[in-house]
């Protein structure tokens, strides 16, 4: 059981819970001893984010897609720069250190610009679902419409790619009450669109499939260390590497997850790329770390500790009640 | 139109402050102060421990950090959120790697939904009141009856976890209205650290007797240094370190004891790639622990009171 004490507030309407109700409390000093693969203490995971961003998308009431009247011209186009200029550097950058990445494909890419996604496919990386377009919210969509948005994008993958689509990122981070709750119904597998820990953990979902939370990351990811935190390009390298070197180190205790997220839009630039290459070259000059993708992560994690999981938050829940 | 007369009416234009809840006095031209020991300067560590629903109402203001985006916020609710599930574990490590203590902040909620945490919490040092949670901020526009049922909420959340009454508080945003102190002291408590005036703790009036008030920096607060002003880690660990270096120096020149306070945020400075600056400035402090004292707030109190 989660916590019984939700509370539903009508605002403007609407009835909004206090907690999402996804998980439960699994204090950071009570994890179960998780060791990846090969007894490796830490699951490094990089994520490309491969979006189209439409010139003159329709309006959601609760988010302006672009900041400037239609067309947003400088917006629009810093983002179709990753798809013209950035993937190819890229994919270049993570060929030379072995890293296969697990794309966050605004799916519309399979039919925009599938040439980007046949040198994905031909480098045996994994997609998963960042939705259609990423001009598209979540906000508003009822929850038929959503389920209908949901399956659409997966089925595009795997029409695509012959790959099952195993994880989600919600649009833009854009989520209803019942995202997650519709994406495992769905048949899949990891959500992205959690930021609580540096663990996998369990996800509780209405359906009551066996779903998890694979640790994305706002922190490390270059969208929101490049536009919102102003962050240089140098110290984003650096804050990779201390990331990594705590990580390391507190997963000899129990094994955890880094992600590092990234746009070819942001990180592809010319002046961006060197410190993300010296970030790269310290992680994997590591030898106890599993270079995976996000399905892998969430497999194992599901076949080996999840029910562990399950079983230590229902004891600390106990008190609670 | 011009404006009305009274804008050129200056009521109170008086010697001292312009309201009656404290005295005007400089830092530098008070008594010298001596902490215990003799040591020149004293430390407090406070950690405030938060949590912030997935639906503010945002009744007087949003407390910083709140939820920004449109409903479900996942992406703040989560990351705040880590700061109890893995941040403060973190910061309890370091602490206790250097052998320091802190007091522990608790909205009462916290309490409610983690009690395993707050037991944690408990057994390493002093608490004091945070509020009920991160979407309770006391400011004008709160009903009064509302506030005093956040602050009873609160004490009694937490009264269950210790075994002498509460009689600190910090305030969600740090944020009061004009009728917060009389109800604070009202409901037993004896100091507050939400003003940001001072370096050393002072009295404070409340129409329900005094109130002291205790310096908590702001201007060194994690979470404004690094979510305010954008300001990098490394950047926090000098801030840090130079503010200590500073406050030593000038206890010893003027004999006048010093005060070093850090308000700590696990949602901040618990993220990987920062708790080593933490560590950067434990580290620091500890080398000079035969020039500090680190103390509670009780006995920072109680050092003031004896002096």
């Amino acid at each position: 059981m989660l916590f019984e004490f939700f509370i539903a507030v009508n605002q403007k309407g609407i009835w909004m819970k206090s907690d999402p109700g996804l998980y439960g409390y699994l204090p950071w000093d009570q994890r179960p001893e998780i060791r990846w693969p090969n007894g490796a203490r830490i699951a490094v995971w990089v994520a490309p984010n491969i979006e189209f961003y439409e010139l003159d998308p329709p309006i959601n009431p609760q988010r302006k897609p672009w900041p400037r009247p239609h067309p947003d011209v400088v917006g629009y186009a810093t983002r179709d720069y990753g798809n013209r200029v950035g993937h190819m550097r890229m994919m270049r950058l993570l060929d030379q250190f072995g890293i296969r990445g697990s794309v966050s494909l605004s799916t519309a890419m399979l039919t925009h610009h599938p040439e980007i996604i046949d040198l994905v496919l031909e480098r045996d990386w994994e997609l998963f679902s960042h939705g259609i377009y990423n001009t598209r919210y979540s906000y508003g969509l009822s929850e038929d419409q959503e389920r209908e948005m949901i399956a659409n994008a997966m089925q595009r993958i795997a029409d695509y790619s012959g790959q099952h689509c195993d994880g989600y990122l919600a649009p833009a981070l854009s989520h209803s009450e019942h995202t997650i709750d519709l994406f495992a119904e769905a048949g899949g597998t990891y959500t992205c669109d959690l930021f609580h820990d540096d663990q996998p953990t369990p996800v509780r979902t209405r359906s009551g499939r066996r779903f998890v939370s694979v640790p994305y990351s706002l922190e490390l990811n270059d969208t929101i260390v490049y536009v919102v935190n102003k962050i240089e390009p140098r110290r984003y390298g650096d804050m990779i590497i201390r990331a990594f070197d705590r990580l390391y180190a507190e997963g000899e205790r129990s094994g955890t997850v880094m992600c590092i997220p990234l746009h070819a839009y942001q990180v592809g630039h010319p002046h961006r790329l060197a410190a993300l290459q010296r970030a790269l070259e310290h992680v994997c000059s590591h030898d106890q770390v599993w270079l995976a993708t996000g399905r892998e992560i969430a497999h194992y994690y599901l076949k080996h500790y999840h029910d562990q999981a399950v079983a230590t938050m229902a004891r600390i829940a106990e008190e609670v009640a | 139109m011009s404006l009305d007369d009274k804008f050129l009416r200056y009521d109170k234009l008086k010697p001292g402050m312009d309201h009656d809840r404290y005295d005007w006095s400089m830092l530098e031209q008070r008594p010298a102060l001596n902490w215990p020991d003799d040591k020149p300067l004293a430390l407090w560590i406070n950690v405030s421990i938060e949590h912030f629903p997935l639906n503010p109402k945002g009744l007087g203001f949003k407390a910083p950090g709140n939820m920004t985006m449109p409903y479900p916020d996942l992406r703040h609710y989560s990351l705040r959120d880590y700061g109890n599930r893995v941040g403060i574990f973190r910061i309890l490590e370091a602490l206790e790697r250097f052998d320091l203590t802190a007091s522990f902040a608790i909205n009462g909620e916290v309490a409610r939904r983690y009690p395993y945490l707050v037991r944690r919490l408990a057994g390493r040092g002093e608490i004091l009141a945070h509020g009920w949670n991160m979407d309770s901020v006391h400011a004008a526009g709160v009903d009064e009856s509302t506030e005093r049922q956040w602050i009873n909420d609160t004490l009694a959340a937490l009264a269950d976890f210790c075994s002498d009454p509460i009689r600190g508080w910090l305030g969600p945003a740090r944020s009061q209205s004009n009728r917060t102190p009389e109800l604070l002291a009202e409901a037993g408590i004896h100091w507050c650290a939400d003003w940001v005036n001072d370096e050393l703790p002072y009295r404070f009036r409340t129409d329900h007797g005094p109130l002291t008030h205790l310096p908590l920096s702001l201007e060194l607060e994690d979470r404004f240094v690094i979510g305010d002003n954008l300001h990098s880690e490394t950047e926090y660990g000098d801030q840090l370190i130079d503010a200590a270096d500073f406050l030593l120096a000038e206890a010893q020149a003027l004999g006048h004891g010093r005060l070093l306070t850090m308000n700590l945020h696990p949602w901040v400075i618990g993220q990987p790639h920062r708790i080593g600056q933490l560590e950067r400035v434990f580290a620091h402090l500890a080398d000079r622990r035969s020039e500090m004292v680190n103390l509670g707030p009780s006995g920072l109190l109680a050092a003031v009171e004896s002096s």
